[in-house]
């Protein structure tokens, strides 16, 4: 880690209401660092979506299992981990949400969202033995157009990219 | 966080649920499903759900869309969505329920769409 990075830990309980805590955290960094409504809008359901993933899917609703999520702020983006407790899994094994077939499938966005809403998006090994995502976005300097609200479509094959 | 506030209203054989708030995991996707539930249990199979004050709809929100969409069509009815915010707009976009959902910005036409 950089030495001006900025860091955040908290660890969760597997409950719904850490849901919309950890988005609030979040929002509220992304807010100080700099990031448009939009952009926090996308950066709050990334994280959302992040940890509604950990809490279902990977911790699967166990109260005595928990959710952790850092937040690192360096100079030139935010990177966010979630990190859950259970078995882990591969982002090659998730469903394509936009597939005719699973168009009308009550699950399965929240992967697909935060992949469109982040620069970047990576699922790992995480240190407790399930999945850790790390998601990232940057941060947007004075007068930067690039980055004031666009959607990356999260099909186009982007070289997921793994954070130190 | 704001919850989501639901109230519904008829039009002949046709329902209206204005809808404002948050549709999330939670208590906004928990009572949107019993909305639409209750609603096709008493026959209520025509309905639109006037989305003009939700301003956020995570995935959960968008299952319980889908979910409900289902759930009618599958009573021999219809669901459709009027007066998108943006932001829904946009996920429903991307997430290429636009070619599911019929989707309407006047209650009017939305009303006399059904069959």
């Amino acid at each position: 880690m950089a030495p001006d990075t900025k860091h955040l830990e908290v660890t969760l309980d597997t409950h719904v209401e850490s849901v919309n805590l950890a988005e609030e955290m979040c929002l509220r960094v992304a807010e100080a660092a700099g990031f448009n409504e939009d952009e926090c809008y996308r950066i709050g359901m990334s994280v959302r979506e992040g940890v509604i993933n950990a809490f279902h899917y990977g911790n699967q609703e166990k109260p005595e299992k928990k959710i952790h999520l850092a937040i690192e702020l360096t100079d030139e983006k935010i990177i966010i981990h979630v990190m859950d407790e259970g078995k882990g899994f591969q982002l090659s094994d998730v469903p394509d949400p936009l597939a005719e077939e699973n168009l009308l499938s009550t699950s399965g966005r929240g992967i697909f969202l935060m992949r469109a809403f982040m620069d970047e998006f990576n699922v790992v090994p995480g240190r407790t033995g399930g999945a850790e995502i790390i998601m990232s976005k940057k941060i947007p300097s004075p007068g930067d157009s690039s980055s004031n609200g666009s959607t990356r479509n999260a099909n186009s094959g982007a070289s997921p990219q793994q954070e130190a | 966080m704001a919850a989501l506030f639901l109230t519904s209203r008829d039009d002949g054989p046709i329902t209206l649920v204005d809808l404002s708030g948050r549709i999330a995991l939670g208590e906004g996707s928990a009572l949107l499903r019993k909305t639409i539930r209750d609603l096709v249990e008493s026959g209520r199979t025509k309905i639109v759900l006037n989305l003009g004050d939700v301003n956020y709809i995570d995935s959960s929100g968008i299952g319980e869309l889908v979910s409900g969409f289902t759930a009618v069509r599958n009573r021999g009815g219809e669901l459709k969505l009027l007066n998108l915010t943006k932001k829904v707009h946009d996920l429903l976009q991307i997430t290429k329920l636009f070619t599911v959902f019929d989707v309407y910005s006047d209650e009017h036409t939305a009303v006399r769409s059904f069959k």
